[in-house]
């Protein structure tokens, strides 16, 4: 599903985010992205929501080169990929239901599909009834699933989470991952980036280690680094 | 069937965003409906003056004056000579007796020309040429003429200000080419520059549309519609304030008109009219608001 080939990513100002970064993360998997902050984490995720291209090496996703890919057909890449914020990006003057069918209306999906499927997405993250909402009605924790449903509402094969719980307490945290894991039952492939090592021990899964822009370990689960737990 | 409705929520969507600020709404609307209405109204001007002068071509006459020596019989026999000609509509002989009385009920001299021992006016013979020999060449031919026959003193034509008032009316239609141009290129400024406002104020809403998978068209489209609206708004609100200056000029226009003995009464802008300013305007607020997205939001692209 995702391809890093020795990827670096050098930013404009000089700084060096990314070097001579390999991975896979196969389809249907949910993958930890985890490091301080500053180690890579968030430029490895805009990298695969092509917010950013690789300066060196190459990044596939969904089989597609996004160093190859013209402007023109960006758009629809992005379509296939559910991205969730730490700040959630909720347009603040529009209801609930608006933000979760954001997706949708940029793929002139027909009004009918978009009533039933935002309610199905506002279903599975528990808010349904809260279509009217403004998002600042809502709680933290609320309006952070209000950000998953919008990012999942499209069924994309592909989501990614940038520090989803940065702002929840830890009932709340474990609350959005379950989610997330749950998305991945049904073939979603999941990547989360975060600090939260609890978090990401409870949860077992593969984990991929950045430091000063390098690859901790293989990034496979027989390489994980000896402080995460396997389940 | 699913990009019309693509095309109605953007539409309605603009429509909502303008009644929403409705101040800031009008005061750009007024000022557009002022650069539309202003060379809308210069075309009324040109037109209706056309309309008020449209019988200038009967209008145009020439005044033969026989010399004082000639007798009637032989200035009525004249006068039936240019009432045989193809390019004379008419011919009317005035007496030199005749006129002399119009000239004591009409002028106010009555008691003065009382004292005159005899007649000093001769006969005249006003002639108005047919409405398609009214051209400049034309009329110099007619006058030629007239002007051969031994008989005739003097011929005068009265054409020179009918010429010269086609002149003004040529370089007001000139005039309003030119401000039609330059209004418009008003209009498109303002146009895009409250569309560069709208633009910068929804910054953040247009980077989460472009990062769920917005295509530049999908973002583009409301702006374009919310530069539609302003046009065409400005246009009917021009329209409007043209329709409230005939409604309030008619009277006075009418009554001036009947002073100089005309039933002319002060058009307004014909449906043709109406429709190209509406559809100018729309046209010059899709253009203004293009041009504006097309440099302002390629700049905006999504941070995570």
């Amino acid at each position: 599903m995702i391809t890093f080939e020795q990827v670096s990513k050098r930013y404009a100002n000089g700084r060096v985010a990314l070097e001579n970064v390999s991975f896979n993360v196969h389809t249907g998997e949910m993958v930890f992205l985890t490091g301080r902050s500053g180690a890579g984490k968030s430029t490895v995720l805009k990298l695969i929501a092509l917010l950013e291209r690789p300066t060196r090496g190459s990044v596939l996703v969904n089989g597609k080169n996004t160093r190859a890919l013209k402007p023109r057909h960006i758009a629809a890449f992005r379509r296939r990929i559910g991205v969730v914020f730490q700040d959630h990006k909720l347009l603040a003057d529009r209801p609930v239901f608006d933000n979760v069918a954001l997706p949708l209306a940029v793929a002139s999906t027909p009004l009918k599909e978009i009533d039933k499927r935002v309610r199905a997405a506002l279903d599975q993250v528990g808010l349904l009834g809260r279509e009217r909402s403004l998002p600042q009605e809502l709680s933290v924790g609320e309006q952070q699933r209000v950000g998953i449903a919008r990012a999942v509402v499209s069924k994309p094969p592909l989501l990614i989470a940038d520090e989803p719980t940065g702002n929840l307490d830890p009932d709340l945290s474990l609350e959005v991952m379950r989610l997330f894991r749950r998305f991945q039952d049904v073939g979603v492939t999941v990547v989360v980036a975060t600090h939260d090592l609890h978090l990401v021990r409870e949860f077992g899964q593969r984990v991929i280690t950045l430091e000063n822009g390098h690859l901790q370990g293989g990034g496979e689960p027989d390489s994980l680094p000896s402080f995460v737990a396997t389940r | 069937m699913s990009l019309p409705v693509g095309h109605l929520q953007a539409l309605l969507g603009s429509l909502g965003r303008l009644a929403r600020n409705p101040l800031a709404t009008l005061l750009t609307l007024v000022v557009i409906a002022l650069a539309l209405a202003l060379p809308a109204s210069l075309r009324l001007l040109v037109t209706n003056a056309q309309a008020a002068t449209g019988n200038f071509g009967s209008a145009i006459e020439l005044s033969v004056y026989f010399k004082t020596d000639v007798s009637l019989a032989k200035a009525r026999q004249l006068a039936e000579a240019a009432r045989g000609r193809r390019d004379v509509a008419q011919a009317t002989l005035i007496s030199a007796e005749q006129g002399l009385e119009d000239f004591r009920t009409y002028s106010g001299f009555g008691d003065a020309l009382a004292a005159l021992r005899e007649n000093p006016l001769p006969h005249v013979l006003h002639v108005r040429p047919r409405v398609e020999a009214s051209s400049p060449a034309a009329l110099e031919a007619l006058r030629g003429y007239f002007r051969a026959w031994p008989e005739v003193d003097l011929v005068q034509v009265d054409s020179q200000w009918v010429q010269r008032f086609n002149g003004i009316l040529e370089v007001l239609r000139e005039l309003l080419l030119m401000a039609a141009g330059l209004l418009g290129i008003g209009v498109i400024a303002v146009i895009g520059n409250t569309i560069r406002l709208e633009i910068a104020g929804r910054r953040a809403e247009i980077e989460v549309i472009k990062l769920v998978g917005g295509s530049n068209a999908f973002v583009r489209r409301p702006f374009l519609y919310i530069g539609l609206l302003y046009g065409l708004g400005g246009a009917l609100l021009a329209w409007a304030i043209i329709a409230l200056a005939i409604y309030l000029l008619g009277d006075s226009v009418a009554n001036l008109a009947r002073l100089y003995g005309s039933r002319f009464m002060l058009q307004g802008p014909t449906a043709g009219d109406v429709g190209a300013l509406l559809v100018g305007g729309a046209a010059l607020g899709w253009v203004g608001a293009w041009i504006s997205a097309a440099r302002h939001l390629r700049s905006i692209e999504p941070r995570a």
